[in-house]
C-alpha cells in the first residue's frame, strides 16, 4: 500500500509524517505538491498539520482551492481513505469533507501538550486495531482547535457515529477538566458518514516511537494498513 | 556638501565622516552616506567591540566553522550551525513583532548557511512584573515567538526567562536557533566568480525599519519616544517558503553565495558578499522588488523589510533557480552581476548612485574604548553575613523562592510554542537542557541559554565565567559533553566607562572560561545601549551553548524517577549568600561578591556526572542555581506532575549557615539520583576524577523532608510545592 | 473604481471567547460599563468594477466562497461611491 503527503504551502509536519510512515512504519509513501492532480496511486492521503497559506484569513481556508483538493474530493467520494491531522483537520472542514468548523481555542492561546483521548468508535478504518474506550496518548499543537457544529450537525454526528476520539483524563474519563480548547463534548476527531475520511487535532506521527514519549499514534497507522490489507 | 546635523542625525560622527571623504576621495553621495552609517555603527560594524571580540577562543573538540553569519561545528559529516542575536528594542516597543522579527531574523542565519533550520531557543529578561507594561511586554513576546516558531515549523525547545527591575524600560529578547545538514552542503555567504547573477528572493521591499539599526540600536531610549515607523513586520509563512525554496535551490549546485537581508539589508549584504567573494557588485535598483511607493536609493538600500535573501548563481543558471522561487509563489528577481573591482556599484533608473570600495564598507573602524571600574562596587561588594538574619521559617522561604517569577515554572510559556514538530525533541522543555536528535544517527544535540545577570552586575569577571560554566553544567546533566558557544552580549552604553569596564570583563570572562573548558565561540551579538531613562541594565552576557549526545537512547532528565532512589550530592556548600535570589527576595538585598567560582572542581563534578550518565547509572541529573540547594531538590521531586516523588534529606552539612547551605548559590553543585546498586560505580567514578561526592537522602514518599539532625528544617508536600511553582504568576 | 467594506462577525450562536477576554481586561483598566464584546474584522476591496450591483453579487459569492466561513461567520457588505 502506498500513502500520499500532500504538501501544501506552509504545511510543516509533512516530513514528520513521511519520516512516520517511511521509516517506523517501512510503508511506501510519496510527497504530493498541492498543485499536482495525480493522486490514484495512493491507497491513503494525508493532510499533514502545519500552517498552509500561514493560516492567513482562516485555518486551511485558502488550501482548500488548491487544484488537489478536488482529486482529493473525487478520491473520497469513490471511497478512498483520507486523514487529515491538525491543519489537514481543518482543510477538511473547509472544503466540506467533514462537517463542522474550528474556532480558535477558548484560552486564546496556541497549546503544545500530550494529551489522552479515548476512542468512541473502533469500528472504524483508522481505529480497527484500537479497544472501545482505549485511551490513547498522543500531543497536539494548535491555535485552532476548538470544534464547533450545530445542534442540528452534533445530532446527525451522535446518530451516525461519526465522533471518534474524545478528549480524556488518563483513567479516559471525558469531562471539562481535560478539555483542552474549549471543543464542542471534548471531540478531538471524527469521520464522514460514508466512514472513509478522518480529521483529528492530535498528531499521531508525533507518537510513533518510544524515543519521543509515546508509540500510541502507531495504532492509528496500523489500523489504515490492517484494513488496506483486507481490502486487498 | 552635507550638513553635520545630517550625518549626526544618521549616526557618524565628525571623525567617520571624515574617514568617509578620506575613502571616496570626494563628499559622499545621500546614498552613500546612508550605506556608511549603517555598516560603521555598532550593530552591524561592532565598532565598540570588535577589539574585545576578537580573544575569544575559536578552537575545541570538534572542528570549528567561524567567519560567517552562524558559526557552528563539524560532528562526524554533519554541520550544526548555531548562532544567537537579540532584538531588544523593536520588541520594547512593539513586543509581538519585535520578538517575532527577532526569530526571524535567526532562522535566516541558519538557513542561508546551507541547513535546515532544527530548533530555536530564546533569552528573555523583562522588567519587574508588578508593572502592567512588563506583563504587556511578556505576553507579546511569547506571542511573538509563537507566532513565528510555530508557523514555521522549528520547535522552541528551550531558553530562559529572569524578571528584574534592572530591565523596566529595557526588556531582552535573544533569540537562538541551530541548524544541520551534511557538511558539504554548507554554503558561504559570497559573491564570486564575473558575470555571475546576483539574484534577489523572497519580500518586497518597503520602508520598514529603514535605518532601524543605526538609529535603534545606537541610541538609548527617552520617555514614550515613538518609534513605531521602525518597527518591521513579520510574515513567517513566507519565511516558510523560502526555507524550503532555498534548500531546494541550494541542492542544484548552481548557487555560489547566499546571505539574508537583516540589519542594514541590501547594503550589508551585498558590502559583506563582495567583501568575502574578493570581488565586485553591480546593482540596478529598478529591478528590486518594491511594495512601497516612490522609494528613493537610499532607503532602498537602508531597508529592513523582514524576508529576504540574496543569492549569486552561476551565470546561465538564473531560470532554473527562479523557477523554484516561483515554484513556491516567491519573487525572484535578477537584480545585479559580479564584477572583478572590488566595488559595489549601485545604479537607479541609470544613474550611479553610490560607488564604494567593498572593503570600505565591511572596515568600520575600530574603537578603543576607555573602561573604569564603577566605584558603587567597591561598597556593594561587602556583604556581612553577619548582618543577615537567619530565616524562622525555611518552609516558607522555599515556598516564596519556587513562586518568584524568575524561578517558577515557565510551563504557560513553552507550551504555547509548539516543541515536538519535526518529531526530534527527545527531552523536552522543562529540564536543564533540551536535547534533540539528529535523524539518521544515534546522535543527538543538547542546548541551553544561561546567565545570572545579577552575577554579572556584582562581578562581571566571574558572572560571565559563571554563564559559562553553567550552561556547560546544563548540558551535562542532559547527558551530552559540552561542544561550543555562541553568545548575545547585552550591554548599557559603551561610551561610560563603568558599561564598558563591565563589557571588557565579561569578554574576559567568557574567554577564560570558554579556554578552560575547550569550548570555541563560534558565532555571537553584541546589543549596546540597552538602557531605560534611569539607568543601564545589569550586564547580560547570554551564553548559548549546544552539547553532543553520542547515544540518543543515553539522555537524562531533572525529575526523580523512582521511589527509594539514593540521592547524591556532587560538589561543595561554600558559606556564601551573595548575589543569591534569597538575599534579593528575602532580605530585599543586592549585594556582595558572584558566588566563587573554581573551575577545576567545576570540571570535576560536570566529568563525574557525565561518565555516571554514559555509564547508564544515573536516574536523574539537575544543576543547583538560582534558590540554591533546596530549590534545586524541590525541582527534582516537582518536575514531572505525572510522576512526583518526595525525598527525605538527612545527611546534608550543616557546618556553614544554614541559609548558606539551603539557599546559597554556590557554584558547580549537581544532584543525582540513582539506584542503590548505582552507588559505588558512581562513587568510584567520582573519586577517580575528585570530586566531592557525598549520599545525602533518598527518594521517597509525598514530603520534601530536609533535616539537620533531629530538626526538620523543611517539610512540605509535593503538593504544596507544586502549586507554588506550577501557579502562573503572569 | 468601487470601494468595498466586507464587515465579518461571528454567527450569534457562536461563543466568542476572544470578546470575553478582551471584556475582562477592558474591566480590569476600569471600563466596567462594558458589558458585552464581540470581536469581527473588516475586509477593503478596491475593485476594477464600475456597477455597484455586480459589485455587490461578486462580492456576495467571493464571501461565501473563501471570504466568510458561512458555517460560523455572517458578513454585511457596504460598498462605497465610483
Amino acid at each position: 500500500m502506498r500513502f500520499g503527503i500532500v504538501v501544501f504551502p506552509g504545511s510543516n509536519c509533512d516530513q514528520d509524517c513521511f519520516y512516520a510512515v517511511k521509516d517506523i512504519l517501512n510503508k511506501e509513501v510519496k510527497y504530493l505538491w498541492h498543485k499536482e492532480k495525480y493522486i490514484s496511486d495512493c491507497d491513503c492521503i494525508v493532510l499533514p498539520g502545519g500552517f498552509s497559506y500561514g493560516d492567513y484569513l482562516r485555518a486551511g481556508a485558502i488550501a482548500k482551492f488548491s487544484p488537489i483538493m478536488d482529486s482529493i474530493r473525487k478520491f473520497a467520494q469513490k471511497g478512498g481513505v483520507v486523514i487529515g491531522i491538525c491543519n489537514g483537520f481543518q482543510i477538511l472542514l473547509e472544503s466540506g469533507l467533514l462537517p463542522g468548523a474550528m474556532l480558535r481555542n477558548d484560552n486564546m492561546h496556541f497549546i503544545c501538550k500530550y494529551v489522552y483521548t479515548r476512542i468512541e468508535d473502533n469500528d472504524t478504518i483508522f481505529t480497527n486495531l484500537c479497544k472501545k474506550k482505549q485511551v490513547l496518548k498522543m500531543p497536539i499543537a494548535h491555535n485552532e482547535g476548538n470544534y464547533y457544529i450545530d445542534n442540528k450537525g452534533y445530532e446527525k454526528l451522535v446518530a451516525n457515529k461519526q465522533i471518534v476520539f474524545r478528549y480524556c483524563s488518563k483513567e479516559g474519563f471525558t469531562d471539562d477538566k481535560c478539555n483542552p480548547n474549549g471543543t464542542l463534548d471534548n471531540i478531538a476527531g471524527i469521520i464522514n458518514k460514508q466512514g472513509n475520511v478522518l480529521g483529528m487535532m492530535p498528531h499521531p506521527e508525533r507518537s510513533v516511537e518510544p524515543l519521543l514519549g509515546s508509540t500510541d499514534g502507531l495504532f492509528i497507522f496500523n489500523s489504515i494498513i490492517k484494513w488496506a490489507r483486507k481490502k486487498i | 556638501m552635507i550638513k553635520p546635523k545630517v550625518y549626526h542625525t544618521l549616526g557618524l560622527n565628525d571623525r567617520e565622516y571624515s574617514n568617509i571623504i578620506d575613502v571616496l576621495g570626494r563628499e559622499p553621495s545621500i546614498t552613500e552616506l546612508a550605506m556608511f552609517s549603517v555598516e560603521w555603527s555598532e550593530h552591524c560594524g561592532y565598532t565598540c567591540s570588535r577589539k574585545w571580540l576578537k580573544i575569544l577562543p575559536k578552537k575545541g573538540k570538534y572542528k570549528s566553522l567561524i567567519g560567517e553569519d552562524a558559526g557552528g561545528i563539524i560532528v562526524g559529516d554533519l554541520a550544526i550551525i548555531f548562532k544567537m542575536e537579540s532584538h531588544n528594542h523593536p520588541s520594547q516597543i512593539e513586543p509581538k513583532q519585535g520578538a517575532a522579527t527577532g526569530v526571524g531574523g535567526i532562522i535566516r542565519d541558519i538557513f542561508t548557511a546551507g541547513t535546515r533550520p532544527i530548533a530555536l531557543l530564546n533569552s528573555l529578561r523583562f522588567g519587574e512584573l508588578s508593572k502592567s507594561y512588563n506583563r504587556y511586554l511578556l505576553k507579546g513576546v511569547v506571542d511573538g515567538i509563537q507566532f513565528y516558531g510555530n508557523c514555521l515549523g522549528v520547535p522552541t525547545i528551550g531558553g530562559d526567562i529572569y524578571f528584574d527591575k534592572t530591565y523596566n524600560g529595557n526588556c531582552l529578547v535573544n533569540a537562538m536557533s541551530i541548524g544541520v545538514s551534511k557538511r558539504d552542503m554548507l554554503t558561504k555567504a559570497q559573491a564570486a566568480g564575473i558575470g555571475n547573477a546576483i539574484i534577489y528572493a523572497g519580500a518586497s521591499t518597503g520602508r520598514d525599519g529603514i535605518g532601524g539599526c543605526s538609529i535603534l540600536a545606537s541610541k538609548e531610549f527617552k520617555e514614550n519616544e515613538e518609534k513605531r515607523p521602525a518597527v518591521q513586520i513579520g510574515d513567517p509563512f513566507t519565511e516558510k517558503c523560502l526555507i524550503e525554496a532555498t534548500l531546494e535551490a541550494l541542492a542544484t549546485g548552481y548557487i555560489v553565495g547566499i546571505k539574508d537581508m537583516g540589519a542594514a539589508g541590501l547594503t550589508c549584504c551585498t558590502s559583506e558578499m563582495a567583501y568575502a567573494g574578493r570581488s565586485g557588485i553591480e546593482l540596478d535598483l529598478t529591478s528590486v522588488p518594491r511594495k512601497d511607493e516612490g522609494m528613493e536609493a537610499w532607503e532602498l538600500m537602508m531597508s529592513e523589510s523582514q524576508e529576504r535573501i540574496l543569492l549569486c548563481v552561476k551565470k546561465g543558471k538564473e531560470k532554473k533557480i527562479q523557477d523554484i522561487f516561483l515554484k513556491w509563489d516567491l519573487q525572484a528577481a535578477v537584480i545585479g552581476r559580479v564584477t572583478g573591482d572590488k566595488k559595489l556599484r549601485i545604479s537607479d533608473n541609470g544613474k550611479v548612485v553610490a560607488e564604494i570600495e567593498a572593503s570600505a564598507l565591511t572596515n568600520a573602524p575600530v574603537y578603543d574604548m576607555p573602561h573604569k571600574k564603577p566605584e558603587y562596587l567597591y561598597s556593594l561588594n561587602k556583604l556581612h553575613l553577619k548582618e543577615i538574619p537567619l530565616p524562622k521559617d525555611c518552609n516558607n522561604v522555599l515556598l516564596k523562592l519556587l513562586s518568584t517569577p524568575s524561578i517558577c515554572s515557565k510551563q504557560w510559556v513553552y507550551e504555547q510554542y509548539d516543541h515536538m514538530v519535526q518529531t526530534n525533541t527527545v527531552t523536552l522543555p522543562g529540564s536543564d537542557s533540551a536535547v534533540v536528535r539528529l535523524k539518521g544517527t544515534n546522535k543527538a544535540i543538547a542546548a541551553t541559554t544561561d546567565c545570572n545577570s545579577r552575577y554579572c552586575y556584582l562581578n562581571p569577571y566571574r558572572g560571565a565565567q559563571i554563564a559559562v560554566a553553567e550552561a556547560a553544567r546544563n548540558i551535562v546533566c542532559s547527558g551530552a559533553e559540552p561542544a561550543a558557544v555562541t553568545d548575545c552580549l547585552n550591554f548599557g552604553n559603551p561610551k561610560n566607562p563603568d558599561r564598558f569596564w563591565e563589557f571588557k570583563n565579561c569578554v574576559e570572562g567568557i574567554k577564560d572560561a570558554c579556554k578552560f573548558f575547550k569550548l570555541p565561540v563560534v558565532s555571537g551579538n553584541v546589543s549596546f545601549y540597552n538602557e531605560s531613562p534611569h539607568e543601564a541594565i545589569y550586564p547580560t552576557p547570554t551564553i548559548g551553548m549546544i552539547g553532543v549526545a553520542k547515544d540518543v537512547k543515553k539522555v537524562c532528565t531533572q525529575a526523580f524517577k523512582k521511589e527509594k532512589d539514593v540521592i547524591i550530592f556532587l560538589g561543595g556548600s561554600d558559606n556564601e549568600l551573595g548575589a543569591s535570589e534569597y538575599l534579593k527576595e528575602i532580605h530585599n538585598l543586592v549585594k556582595g561578591d558572584a558566588p566563587k567560582l573554581d573551575l577545576r572542581l567545576e570540571k570535576a563534578v560536570q566529568n563525574t556526572t557525565y561518565q555516571a550518565i554514559r555509564k547508564g547509572l544515573v536516574n536523574s541529573a539537575h544543576d543547583c542555581s538560582e534558590g540554591g540547594l533546596t530549590v534545586c531538590l524541590a525541582e527534582c521531586c516537582i518536575s514531572n506532575k505525572e510522576n512526583m516523588i518526595g525525598a527525605v534529606i538527612d545527611n546534608l552539612n550543616f557546618n556553614i549557615r544554614k541559609d548558606s547551605v539551603l539557599f546559597g548559590e554556590s557554584q558547580s553543585r549537581i544532584i543525582l539520583s540513582c539506584e542503590k546498586k548505582a552507588v559505588k560505580e558512581i562513587r568510584d567514578i567520582a573519586r577517580k576524577l575528585h570530586s566531592p561526592f557525598r549520599i545525602i537522602g533518598r527518594t521517597t514518599g509525598e514530603k520534601l523532608i530536609i533535616l539537620d539532625g533531629k530538626n526538620e528544617i523543611i517539610n512540605l508536600t509535593l503538593e504544596e510545592l507544586s502549586r507554588e511553582w506550577l501557579n502562573r504568576r503572569f | 473604481m468601487l470601494e468595498a467594506n466586507i464587515y465579518i462577525t461571528l454567527k450569534k450562536t457562536v461563543s466568542d471567547p476572544q470578546g470575553l477576554a478582551i471584556k475582562h481586561a477592558l474591566h480590569s483598566i476600569h471600563y466596567d460599563e462594558v458589558d458585552k464584546i464581540r470581536v469581527g474584522k473588516i475586509i477593503t476591496l478596491k475593485l476594477n468594477i464600475k456597477s455597484k450591483d455586480k459589485a455587490k453579487e461578486r462580492i456576495g459569492k467571493m464571501c461565501s466562497k473563501l471570504l466568510a466561513n458561512p458555517i460560523v461567520e455572517d458578513y454585511r457588505v457596504k460598498i462605497k461611491g465610483a
